[in-house]
């Protein structure tokens, strides 16, 4: 058994093991704190920064995700700051990406009384459906950048590389090698992209069909 | 031989890490970067296909689709845009011949390029032609390195800039890295803890505790890694002392190698300032000659268009062959750097600040600033000045006597606003003229020096602008790694477009506010943390600004 | 997005690795699939396969009525097999045929199934009847079917596809070891400092085990050592790759030997107190230098040299491998001499070591475990050793000395005995010999010799259109049951579809075949009265004590690994921490033997078979599902020094020739095989691989050839290319 110690989260006196992070401490004490990019199979980049909490004595927010926990941390994790960040993270978000098919997006929403027009004449990233292999749809309009389907589809599990990004900041999209259609990548479409994808921007091509009103086995 | 392998020869045994100069090589030579060429690119340095491509795509002067070989690159940032270069910009790309009259030759493209870090030359523009980079002068002439104005009330570091010599019998050899050698690495450390220096990058850390660190890690190889990815907007500095006295920062580097037993050395040079790559390549060479580098291989690594890669682990990244995203820290540099191992990162500026305090001791180092900001520092002063240029002076100088250093107002204008840290920085208004220049006056006062920008705006002008601007550049360079910071920069800038069209919705300045905290408050790295520093300050300074009409 | 009406957890019906399925169901239509990220197989990941490849189910040419043949409903004598027109299902309209199918009820087609089979027993006796079980079917089904043929027909002539995958392989570690299942679990590897993969593609037929291989040599800084004809994936990820000529395993892998011992890496140790033979076998070691390997393989010594000594220097030293050792005439020297490499090392007997045949298809090994084969009861209790008939006699309520003691016909050999004086019914649970079977000209000349051949499948697949009736049965989605993965995790399948049609799952079929046999035959009932195939599975432990301790209670979430002794037993990651289930480790002196054939002037090339990772075996679910979009047809791969010299470019169609046949597909130019090496792969019925294969067998483990034989490739023109009949009705 490795060494562990205390802490206070939102004033509760907690235990937690050597490396684990703030997030795993908290929720294995019914804590709830929100994650978007954090997947338990993807290694965790603090992306999406919903996990952020307030650790005393720390400048600024500090995403849970990541961050160890450590004897002696005094951590709130729903302080005002936090709210108004996370709030406004979802707040952008909405006025991003088309989350229609985000539910436990939405359901953060509500949690955090999150305007989706907050944004009034804000461009969102529209980008057409790709329909370019017979096992799944891209719509990267609904794609919230969290990363998922990069890492599994290279270290994470797969090292295929077959999607990377193209352009950068908020026109960053995943891309595959100069825009090549999927099946001319090196993918092997296990789908495990598909299988991590929050939002459905990545979906089987049978449940695009059936969404659509159509039967999703056209066979030839 | 293949055609590719041939052009990227020299990169081949470095694998992954050889991505960025093999694509710079291959674009040098086609002026872009076809499917085929990158191909066979990822086939011989073993990268995978995807990520070739989306390094091409992060980094601006990296280009996958067919362009014309020549770019010429025009500076829109604030400072050239108070002298006329938006306007600039439209004529010439109306019309590309204005700009090469007097170098008739291929076509070329004229493209806005966030600040060049010529501020001193506004409004500056600058040709590229594959490696060649020159830059177009305020009277049209072509210069192959910029001539600047170097002023102050002293000139400690600068001792040699202006004068126009960089070879190693002007320097007059490395006597602070012979001295160095006659101490420990542990006592060249402590002198370096005793002088108090710190980072002038802009984070200030103190470089004594960042060497320490760095030489009590556990690993090997270790790195020196000299950060001259210059680009905060405002910021000219590195530019001076890397093109007037680089020897200076190559003793520096030496010096810290020796410290913290680092065997290898990037410097780490912004795309932008390709004009100096000969000068640092001569100046290495002469090092090398004369045995001052032995034992440390020192390497030269062009940036490629992307302001994160200032960033410290994001030029790790890119030296790595990576688009530049920023790590996560902790682990910090000094255990987990370049190639994950033990790195000491430091500015130009930080650097060139070592020999003397080796050479001289840390006690007569200290005979300059004050007793937190010890030393000297160069001021980038630009904007509404009668003399833009690079001012030395000891810490705790205030901004009116720097403003007298620069002549003062240009045009009998008056100040308004002076920027002081550059686009992640904050606005100081004319009542903090009196206010003593030094980290911890700064920080008091709610600002900050960052790189040592200060960039003056007199009463004529519309902060408006300026203040969309910073927008752009910031939804312009985020590398969209973190949330706060990817959609909060574009949410910024939309707000910030309105602004200054005077369309202002209602609610807009509290939608500023709760992205501008948002950002500083949650996002991953200093970019994101700094991006909304001098809109949240300008609706402080001047809240009416942020009301709809 | 689509809210599903339910969500069911199940069994990939794929390759052997066992992924765990979550089938989303909206409509009885199955619209996506997932894996639970916790789940221990595979962790939440899958392949092409597993994820999109599930759609055959509903593909419009699946069969869901009983069908029989004309002349049988009409109670004619068989018409001459010759006179068969392509007989196509649904009919085309045209004249009526005696061989025309047509649709019948239930209860029509399993009494003909009854009628025939017990006529054809009552007439010829045990001999004329015979079987192959499926591998893709579930134990229970398995475990059913050989009941049927044994306790019923009285005939130990059961086998299935293991005869023609891991044969070799299981000969091998039941005379050197005396059990034949993979001996570790196999994400062990990420524990393993040095590995070895030899004759297995893995990244494209065990992907998801190879996906561990990857992460223990990228994360965890293993060193992967391929051994195989073809530059695989995974040589990408190998700290050395030895490509063998197809063919030389044996060579290959006793010079190692012979290294280990010359440079006295072996671990002294546990060769004293866990292995016997060892000095004969060093003697005859001796002739197998790593020069004349090299000379016979075309592997540098050196490598061979650097392979052993990284190999006997682990820590933990695994082998893994796949049909390429075990495909061959000589495929049980071959896989011996892997089981040499543990014993000499001692990498054996702990987690990440052993010796592990990948285990081709999901239920294979469980098929095998069932007893689906001719030389074992269920549990492989040899059916000609004292003591095992009396088990299953009592546990089927069979008159003693009931059962037959004698060695049943292999799957190659039941078809090649197939006459009026041998077998003459036989009946295929999901098997398709007319792909799968080596020297297709061959097999067709013997599956025309039956008298009467069910077929229980989904599609009438090439093998299918020999068929006297086909019995549409149900795919994995749509039944009950169990499958046993390749590290002998025994998993749970549950049905998330009705059954299509009027198709039912096989082991409901199974038990109204068996009681309309038993009626007739007028035998004291041997049990056929199930209510869930749990019952059946209870019915196995009680008698295998290897499967003791699994009930479905037990597997409800992530499956035990047998041996599983009883019902509070963990189950068993890996074998041999004590000892072998003989006792000691035998090491069994070899001579140096390679391919029957080998590269002449006339056939100057090897030509090698395998697998792909968007397809399945001969293609009866693969090539009716999506995957087939994505893969569309057969390519010959060949090395770009051979293509030149041939004036064969890349996408060109060629003809492939052998002794026993040609086909014409496209050429693909890779540097994937090696100079003189073609690679076809097997599911292609309109260029089946399998025209061209050798049927030479093993001696021992009588499995065929398929891994090496000469061939002759050159380009073709269009115009002269004959339509070939596609081969599938």
């Amino acid at each position: 058994m490795s060494e562990t110690f205390t802490l206070s989260i939102n004033g509760i006196q907690v235990t937690a093991r050597k490396g684990q992070t703030l997030l795993e401490v908290a929720r294995k004490h019914g804590i709830d704190i929100p994650t978007i990019c954090y997947h338990p199979a993807t290694q965790s980049n603090g992306l999406c920064r919903m996990c952020v909490v307030e650790v005393e004595g720390m400048r600024l927010l500090q995403p849970a995700c990541v961050v160890p926990a450590q004897a002696e941390m005094k951590v709130r994790t729903d302080s005002p700051r936090v709210h108004r960040a996370r709030k406004t993270i979802l707040e952008m978000l909405a006025s991003t990406a088309d989350l229609s098919e985000a539910p436990e997006i939405q359901r953060m929403m509500q949690a955090y009384q999150a305007d989706p027009s907050r944004f009034p004449e804000a461009e969102p990233r529209h980008i057409p459906p790709i329909d370019d292999n017979p096992m799944y749809v891209r719509e990267y309009s609904k794609c919230i950048l969290c990363w998922r389907c990069v890492q599994i589809c290279a270290e994470d599990a797969q090292y295929t590389y077959a999607i990377n990004f193209s352009g950068r900041g908020y026109h960053t999209r995943i891309d595959t090698f100069y825009g090549l259609p999927m099946t001319a990548t090196t993918c092997v479409f296990c789908g495990q992209c598909v299988g991590v994808c929050p939002t459905d921007a990545l979906e089987p091509k049978s449940e695009y069909l059936l969404e659509q009103g159509k039967y999703p086995f056209p066979f030839r | 031989m293949s055609d590719i392998a041939s052009l990227i020869h020299p990169y081949l045994s470095h694998g992954r890490s050889g991505l960025l100069p093999a694509l710079q090589a291959v674009q040098a030579e086609y002026g872009w970067i076809s499917q085929e060429q990158a191909a066979e690119i990822a086939r011989l340095l073993h990268v995978p296909l995807a990520e070739v491509h989306g390094v091409i795509e992060f980094y601006d002067l990296l280009h996958n689709k067919p362009r014309k070989k020549r770019t010429l690159h025009v500076c829109t940032d604030a400072a050239c845009s108070l002298r006329g270069a938006d306007q600039r910009l439209r004529d010439l790309s109306a019309d590309p011949t204005l700009a090469v009259k007097t170098d008739p030759g291929e076509e070329l493209q004229v493209e806005p390029s966030p600040c060049l870090g010529l501020c001193d030359h506004a409004p500056a523009m600058v040709l590229e032609n594959g490696w060649e980079w020159r830059i177009l002068g305020s009277n049209g002439e072509w210069m192959d390195r910029p001539l600047s104005l170097v002023g102050g009330t002293v000139r400690r570091i600068t001792v040699r800039c202006g004068n126009g010599r960089t070879s190693l019998s002007a320097y007059g050899g490395y006597r602070a890295w012979n001295r160095a050698q006659q101490l420990s690495p542990q006592q060249v450390i402590d002198e370096v803890k005793a002088s108090g220096l710190f980072g002038r990058g802009g984070a200030a850390f103190p470089t004594g505790l960042k060497w320490e660190s760095a030489a009590r890690a556990e690993g090997w190889p270790k790195y020196v890694v000299c950060n001259a990815d210059e680009s905060e907007p405002g910021t000219f500095k590195d530019r001076l002392l890397l093109a007037d006295d680089p020897h200076l920062v190559l003793e520096g580097m030496r010096i810290a190698a020796y410290a913290v037993g680092a065997s290898k050395g990037y410097i780490y040079l912004r795309g932008e300032y390709a004009y100096l790559r000969p000068i640092l390549e001569q100046a290495l060479r002469e090092a090398q000659e004369a045995g001052l580098l032995d034992g440390f291989e020192v390497e030269i690594r062009m940036g490629a268009g992307a302001y994160i890669c200032g960033e410290e682990t994001a030029l790790f990244e890119s030296i790595e062959g990576k688009r530049g995203f920023p790590r996560i820290k902790p682990p910090f540099p000094t255990t987990h750097g370049l190639f994950n191992k033990p790195t000491v990162i430091n500015n130009v500026e930080t650097l060139a600040n070592v020999p003397f305090i080796i050479e001289h001791g840390a006690a007569a180092y200290r005979e300059l600033g004050s007793e937190k900001s010890p030393g000297s520092k160069l001021f980038c002063l630009s904007g509404d000045v009668a003399q833009p240029g690079i001012y030395e002076a000891p810490f705790g100088i205030t901004l009116k006597e720097l403003l007298e250093m620069a002549g003062g107002m240009a045009e009998g204008g008056s100040p308004q606003a002076i920027l002081l840290g550059g686009a992640a920085g904050a606005f100081a208004t004319p009542r903090h003229l009196d206010i003593r220049l030094t980290y911890e006056d700064l920080r008091q006062a709610s600002l900050t020096l960052g790189s040592g920008v200060v960039m003056v705006f007199d009463q004529r002008r519309d902060l408006r602008q300026v203040l969309l601007k910073i927008g752009r550049f910031f939804a312009h360079e985020s590398c969209g790694k973190c949330y706060p910071c990817q959609m909060g920069t574009r949410r910024q800038a939309e707000i910030l477009e309105r602004l200054a069209s005077g369309r202002l919705l209602p609610g807009d300045r509290e939608r500023l506010e709760d992205v501008g905290w948002t950002m500083s408050d949650a996002s991953l790295c200093g970019l994101g943390q700094t991006a909304a520093m001098a809109v949240l300050s300008a609706i402080k300074e001047w809240p009416e600004l942020f009301t709809p009409s | 997005m689509i809210t599903p009406d339910r969500v069911v957890r199940t069994v990939c019906p794929y390759c052997g690795v066992g992924c765990a399925l979550e089938l989303h169901v909206k409509d009885d239509l199955i619209y996506r699939v997932t894996s639970p990220f916790d789940s221990v197989v595979n962790q939440g990941n899958l392949c092409v396969k597993g994820r999109f490849g599930y759609n055959f189910i509903y593909h419009p040419k699946r069969v869901t009525v009983p069908l029989v043949r004309r002349y049988l409903l009409e109670g004619q004598p068989r018409p001459p097999r010759a006179e068969a027109p392509q007989a196509s299902y649904p009919g085309n309209g045209s004249t009526p045929s005696p061989w025309d199918w047509i649709e019948t009820d239930w209860e029509t087609a399993l009494n003909l199934v009854a009628d025939h089979l017990v006529r054809i027993y009552r007439e010829s006796g045990p001999k004329a009847m015979a079987t192959y079980g499926s591998a893709k079917a579930t134990n229970e089904d398995n475990y059913l079917l050989q009941k049927i043929f044994r306790a019923l027909f009285r005939t130990n002539n059961v086998d299935h596809c293991t005869r023609l995958c891991h044969a070799g392989s299981v000969t091998a570690l039941m005379q050197s070891l005396g059990t034949s299942a993979m001996s570790n679990t196999a994400i062990e590897v990420l524990d393993s400092d040095v590995f070895i993969v030899t004759g297995s593609n893995t990244t494209e037929n065990h992907p998801i085990i190879a996906l561990h291989m990857k992460r223990a040599v990228r994360e965890r800084g293993a060193k992967l050592i391929v051994v195989d004809p073809r530059r695989i994936e995974l040589v990408d990820f190998a700290e050395l790759w030895l490509p063998l000529r197809p063919g030389t395993n044996v060579a290959v892998f006793s010079a190692m030997a012979h290294v280990i011992v010359k440079e006295g890496l072996y671990n002294r140790a546990f060769i004293e107190a866990r292995t016997e033979g060892f000095e004969e076998y060093v003697k005859s070691l001796e002739k197998f230098t790593p020069e004349f390997a090299e000379n016979v393989s075309g592997v540098p010594a050196e490598d061979i040299r650097r392979a052993a000594r990284l190999y006997a220097t682990a820590k933990n030293g695994a082998i893994f491998w796949g049909m390429g050792i075990s495909q061959l005439s000589h495929g049980t020297a071959s896989a011996l001499t892997l089981v040499h490499l543990a014993l000499l090392t001692g990498h054996i007997g702990r987690r990440s070591t052993g010796l592990n045949p990948l285990r081709g298809q999901n239920n294979v090994q469980g098929s095998s475990d069932m007893g689906v084969m001719p030389f074992h009861f269920p549990g492989y209790m040899r059916v000609d050793a004292p003591g095992n008939a009396e088990k299953w006699e009592k546990a089927w309520n069979i008159e003693p000395g009931g059962l037959s003691r004698e060695l049943g016909l292999t799957t190659t050999e039941i078809l090649s005995h197939a006459g009026p004086h041998g077998v003459r019914a036989l009946y295929i649970m999901g098997e398709n010999p007319m792909m799968t079977e080596p020297n297709l000209n061959k097999t067709r000349h013997h599956i025309e010799q039956l008298d009467f051949l069910v077929v229980q499948d989904l599609f009438i697949n090439e093998t299918g259109v020999y068929a006297d009736v086909f019995l549409p049965a149900t795919p994995f989605a749509e039944k009950d049951g169990t499958f046993t993965n390749t590290d002998r995790r025994v998993q749970r399948v549950r049905a998330a579809l009705p059954p299509r049609g009027q198709s039912r799952p096989d082991w409901q079929i199974l038990c109204d075949v068996a009681k309309r046999i038993e009626a007739r035959l007028g035998r004291p009932t041997a049990g056929w009265e199930y209510q869930h195939p749990s019952e059946i599975l209870a019915e196995v432990s009680r008698v295998v004590p290897e499967y003791a301790g699994i009930t479905y209670e037990r597997i409800e979430k992530d499956g035990l690994q047998y041996p599983v002794w009883d019902l509070k037993h963990p189950g068993t990651p890996f074998l041999f921490s004590e000892t072998f289930p003989r006792g000691r480790g035998r090491f069994i002196p070899l001579d140096y033997v390679t391919a029957a054939e080998t590269p002449d002037d006339e056939y100057p090339f090897i030509l090698t078979t395998g697998r792909l990772l968007e397809h399945w075996h001969g293609g009866t679910l693969t090539r009716h599902s999506s995957l087939d979009e994505l893969y569309p047809q057969a390519y010959v791969e060949i090395h770009p020094a051979d293509a030149e010299m041939h004036g064969i470019q890349d996408g060109m169609m060629v003809k492939v020739s052998t002794r026993r046949g040609e086909v014409a597909l496209r050429a693909h130019v890779t540097e994937k095989t090696t100079v003189g090496v073609l690679f076809i792969p097997m599911h292609f019925a309109e260029a089946a691989a399998n025209l061209l294969t050798n049927d030479v067998l093993d001696p021992q483990a009588r499995i065929p050839e398929y891994k090496a034989c000469a061939a002759q490739v050159f380009p073709l023109h269009e115009e002269m290319l004959s339509p070939l009949p596609r081969g599938r009705y």
